[in-house]
């Protein structure tokens, strides 16, 4: 059984039919990027994988449990899939460390010691050992961005959401937070990304999702989509981001 | 005809003050407290509790206080429940407040990015963990400034309990106009010690105001 497995999924926001029945399987240690126009349903779909958003028709199944909109079943969900966002999201009232821990303690129930050294264990990995003491406020957006991998980490999850999480950064400190990404691969993180790093999309991502109007409108293997699409719709994509 | 001196003026005033600052405090606590109530069962987002707040709080905001004082005293008698001048003041600054305290504080909770309580969801986190953890600190840091700031509109409320005979300070500074024939001299003393009470309260709502703009 595929670690994500979506199902003829439809969604619609009142009138708006913005899923029209999307398939989509993705396997434990895969990397997929999702690319796609603005408005094509990318973020509704990664939102759907966790909860996030409600879908009306089909199936969606994450780590064997089915998503369905009940608190007590999402908060389970929480645990098999992180998400990271644009704007990050961290509690700007706490220390990065506090952010890092807060979930550890209240819905992993681990001890103060066990969640402080697991804190310092991921901010380590993310390159900021030594910002646990900081406020977010003072950091830059690419070392926030860092803090909010590391939070979704901690959950230790099976699978990471990234809905383009370089977009808000300065173009100088999209590297730092690819990077993370790339080690995160080499660890065998099974990474969802909607982004529109095409070049990392290419080299690091296996396969690629190329959405349009609510549709999985070409998929396949990173280098044979970029080299080679099928479409008319996602040769006329690629031409505009190149 | 007894004699005042002008510190018999103060004195006397300075007394009714005393009920003034009372009451300004029972309002602020009494109001705080049944605001606060209101805005956690708001935050639950029942439709039907939404509405019933919704009405209150345009009732309350959208009549003058001074009817407000006169629907409680005159209106409670009138069902049967006699209210003193002091009970009745209190019940209406209270309910008073307590509508404006419930717009401010469900205004910041409002004003809080809709990514912190998704963060909040997909890190597992419950309901009310979310809001004692990440909601509540950020929204009062920012509620503070206009939390007292409102508090002096309180103050200058306290006035209108002079309507229904209740003495405190301004009604204090009628009866002893009414002995002693000097409305300038005494409302301006009046004018001084509301002045004295309420201009901390800005200073502080101010510096508060400041600091929050640094913190961010
Ligand atoms: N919360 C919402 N309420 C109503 N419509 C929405 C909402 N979020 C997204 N949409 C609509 O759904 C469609 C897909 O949006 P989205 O998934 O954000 O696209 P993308 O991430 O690819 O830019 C758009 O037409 C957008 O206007
Ligand atoms: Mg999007």
């Amino acid at each position: 059984m595929s670690l994500v497995s979506l199902d003829q999924v439809h969604k619609y926001y009142g009138e708006n039919h913005v899923l029209k029945g999307v398939d989509l399987k993705v396997e434990a240690g895969e990397v997929v990027s999702i690319i796609g126009r603005s408005g094509s349903g990318k973020s509704t779909l990664l939102r759907c994988m966790n909860g996030l958003e409600e879908y009306q028709k089909g199936a969606v199944i994450v780590d064997n449990q089915s998503v369905e909109n009940d608190d007590y079943k999402l908060r389970l969900l929480s645990r098999s899939v992180g998400m990271v966002f644009q704007n990050f999201n961290l509690f700007p009232h706490m220390t990065v460390g506090e952010n890092v821990m807060l979930a550890t303690k209240l819905v992993m129930k681990k001890s103060s010691a066990e969640s402080e050294m697991l804190a310092k264990e991921l901010l380590e990995k993310v390159g900021l050992a030594d910002k646990f003491s900081a406020y977010p406020g003072n950091l830059s957006g690419g070392q926030q961005q860092r803090v909010a991998i590391a939070r979704s980490l901690a959950m230790s999850p099976k699978v990471l959401l990234c809905d383009e999480i370089t977009s808000a950064l300065d173009p100088e400190l999209v590297g730092e937070v690819l990077k993370v990404l790339e080690k995160l691969k080499q660890e065998g993180m099974t990474l969802i990304l909607v982004t529109h790093e095409m070049n990392f999309a290419r080299d690091v991502g296996d396969r690629v999702v190329f959405m349009n109007q609510g549709r999985v409108w070409e998929t396949g293997q990173s280098d044979e989509v970029f080299s080679n699409p099928q479409t008319e719709e996602l040769q006329s994509f690629l031409a505009a981001v190149r | 005809m007894v004699q005042f001196t002008d510190w018999d003026i103060l004195k006397n005033l300075l007394l009714a003050a005393r009920w003034t600052i009372l009451l300004s405090l029972l309002a602020f606590a009494g109001g705080g407290l049944f605001g606060l109530i209101l805005t956690l069962l708001r935050s639950m987002r029942s439709k039907i509790t939404t509405r019933i707040i919704q009405t209150y709080v345009e009732i309350f905001q959208g009549i003058p206080l001074l009817m407000q004082l006169f629907l409680t005293f005159f209106g409670l008698s009138l069902i049967g429940i006699e209210v003193d001048a002091w009970s009745a003041a209190v019940i209406s600054l209270t309910l008073f407040s307590s509508a404006f305290f419930h717009d401010i504080w469900r205004g910041c909770i409002e004003a809080l990015p809709k990514g912190q309580w998704e963060a909040c969801r997909t890190l597992g986190l419950t309901y009310l963990q979310t809001m004692r953890y990440v909601i509540v600190p950020q929204a009062m840091r920012m509620s503070i400034a206009p939390t007292v700031g409102f508090s002096v509109q309180i103050v200058k409320g306290t006035a209108l309990a002079s309507v229904i005979g209740f003495v405190e300070l301004t009604k204090a500074g009628t009866m002893i106009n009414n002995a002693v024939f000097e409305p300038f001299k005494v409302f301006a003393l009046v004018a001084v010690l509301y002045f004295l009470i309420c201009f901390p309260l800005s200073v502080l709502a101010r510096h508060l105001e400041k600091k929050n703009h640094v913190a961010r």
